[in-house]
């Protein structure tokens, strides 16, 4: 097994702990945050063992660096202690987040086994800034306005949800 | 891992963290004094022997080594004792990728580049581990159950996002005159000059250049071709580190010491040194996007290898040429280190608000005007791709 297989199976066995730790940690919010960091930068260990450069320092930059200290800004701003998150007593939405949670995990392993390309040779700028970005700007740029039209849309909603009185 | 690659990071360490950090904290002493008309730090001695205060860092930690560990009542041990090496970490390993000297290729040998890592996402790379350094004061304040320190904490974490945002943008336009995001593929590139007036001979005002005009040239630095770019960066990454003006986290004369509040001893330490050693990296960081890296201006790297050949031979030439480069970055390193110090002791604070006003409303719109200020002459003057 050579060092980079070694790391993906380290990363990702880290990766599936501190994400059940996440969820199943109920008594302290901030640490569930700093568990799902933790996933973030597993994730993104894997992503430079598979060659994806630019995606890798972007999850760190996005997700671990931004989102999620957003997420720690808002726990610790509402100080949510053990008494704010009692669990649910109602089996229902249990049943079913388990059942969807279920049918996405088997949708995607019977897709798994045809989704992989075959690929031969990893190009020599593969996962680089710049494919990813003449990808993102040359090939997809269609797609890449819809997204930011959508993200626009949501900071403005964000606006006006925030400042009610628009005077 | 070879002996090279160790070579490289021991310089990193001895230099910026163990020679340079706490070397400012003297020097930040020296500055106040000199900004407030007195003498400033001159008491610890060996024997009689204070060389002008300079064994005062070394005092600073024996006292700080010795002192008790104090962690609050109600605190959460585990993140209380995690969050100044999660602050600390950050700070030290961000040096990796700024090159403190060019490629050399002595005779029968390798080419090798005086950098710790070169990667070709290099300034990327100091952007994720600047974002990771947020979450070290965000939980020293959480983690050690106070409200000074909550409110420190809230603050950090809504200055550092805000302004990590903007440093991002305030250096695009830097990326793309220079067409690559490596900071060693910068700084060789900043190392030759440009004509101040060659946009007359671009546009076609002249035919060519006349000769009084063409030798009024400056060094290919991006604080000449992206003066609003430096300004904003510097602005943003003072904001990132914190330190006054934009202090509004730690905020001694209101929230006590903000999220470092409840630390003692080495811990304190920690967050105080991490804090000196992003001063260092910042320093590498403009050097590097703005101030030409190792580069001596007017004098290139062949020009000066091959001035001095004829002289002493190609491989003595090429050791002077790379300590000269050497030195001269860090006599750029030591200037920007000099410039925060004055940025520092000159401005009064902001307030919190005024902080935020200022990245938000300022600093983003004008760095989206230079970003497309930036593409419409590179268009005009390259053409389209």
């Amino acid at each position: 097994m050579s060092f980079a297989a070694g790391l993906f199976y380290v990363m990702a066995a880290l990766a599936v702990v501190t994400a059940l730790g996440m969820v199943l940690n109920l008594r302290n919010t901030v640490a569930g945050a700093m568990c799902l960091v933790v996933t973030m930068i597993s994730l993104a260990v894997i992503y430079v063992v598979l060659d994806a450069h630019f995606v890798a320092v972007l999850q760190i930059m996005v997700y671990a660096g931004a989102i999620l200290v957003l997420f720690l800004f808002v726990v610790m701003l509402l100080n949510l202690r053990s008494d704010a998150f009692t669990p649910s007593r109602a089996t229902a939405p249990k049943v079913v987040g388990a059942a969807v949670g279920v049918a996405v995990l088997a949708a995607f392993l019977a897709k798994l086994p045809d989704a992989l390309p075959k690929v031969a040779e990893i190009p020599a700028d593969f996962g680089s800034y710049r494919q990813v970005g003449l990808a993102l700007y040359r090939d997809y740029v269609v797609p890449f306005e819809v997204a930011s039209f959508l993200l626009l849309a949501a900071v403005v909603g964000a606006v006006v949800l925030a400042k009610r009185r628009l005077s | 891992m070879d002996l090279w690659t160790v070579v490289r990071a021991l310089f990193i360490i001895l230099v910026v963290v163990a020679a340079f950090a706490p070397v400012i904290t003297w020097v930040e002493r020296k500055q106040s004094a000199v900004m407030q008309d007195r003498i400033g730090a001159n008491r610890a001695d060996i024997g009689g022997i204070t060389v002008l205060g300079l064994l005062h860092p070394l005092a600073d930690v024996l006292k700080l080594i010795t002192k008790e560990d104090f962690v609050p009542a109600g605190a959460n041990r585990f993140l209380h004792a995690l969050a100044p090496i999660i602050a600390a970490i950050p700070a030290i390993i961000g040096f990796a990728v700024i090159p403190y000297g060019a490629t050399y290729q002595f005779p029968g040998h390798e080419p090798f580049t005086l950098v710790g890592a070169d990667l070709d996402w290099g300034l990327l790379y100091i952007f994720a581990i600047g974002s990771l350094a947020t979450y070290g004061s965000v939980l020293a304040g959480w983690a050690s159950n106070s409200n000074w320190g909550m409110l420190g904490s809230l603050r950090a974490s809504a200055q550092m996002i805000s302004y990590e945002v903007t440093m991002g943008l305030s250096v695009v336009g830097v990326f793309m005159v220079y067409q690559t995001l490596e900071l060693t593929d910068m700084a060789v590139a900043q190392d030759s000059t440009f004509h101040l007036f060659g946009f007359l001979e671009t546009f076609g005002l002249v035919k060519t250049l006349p000769g009084w005009l063409s030798f009024a040239q400056l060094p290919f630095w991006g604080v000449f071709v992206q003066p609003l770019a430096f300004v904003m960066f510097l602005t943003c990454i003072m904001a990132e580190n914190k330190r006054p003006p934009f202090d509004a986290p730690e905020g001694e004369s209101e929230i006590v010491a903000g999220y470092f509040m409840e630390y003692s001893g080495m811990r304190f330490g920690l967050f105080y040194m991490s804090e000196f050693i992003e001063i260092v990296v910042i320093a590498g960081l403009l050097t590097a996007l703005f101030f030409g890296g190792w580069s001596i201006p007017y004098l290139s790297k062949d020009e000066l290898i091959a001035g001095m050949t004829p002289v002493m031979g190609v491989g003595l030439a090429t050791a002077l040429t790379m300590v000269a480069h050497v030195a001269t970055f860090l006599l750029k390193v030591v200037i920007m280190i000099w410039l925060q110090m004055q940025i520092r002791w000159t401005l009064p604070r902001f307030r919190y608000d005024q902080i935020m006003d200022l990245c938000w409303k300022i600093i983003l719109p004008l760095s989206l005007v230079n970003i497309f200020v930036t593409g419409a002459v590179i268009l005009l003057v390259k053409g389209a791709p």
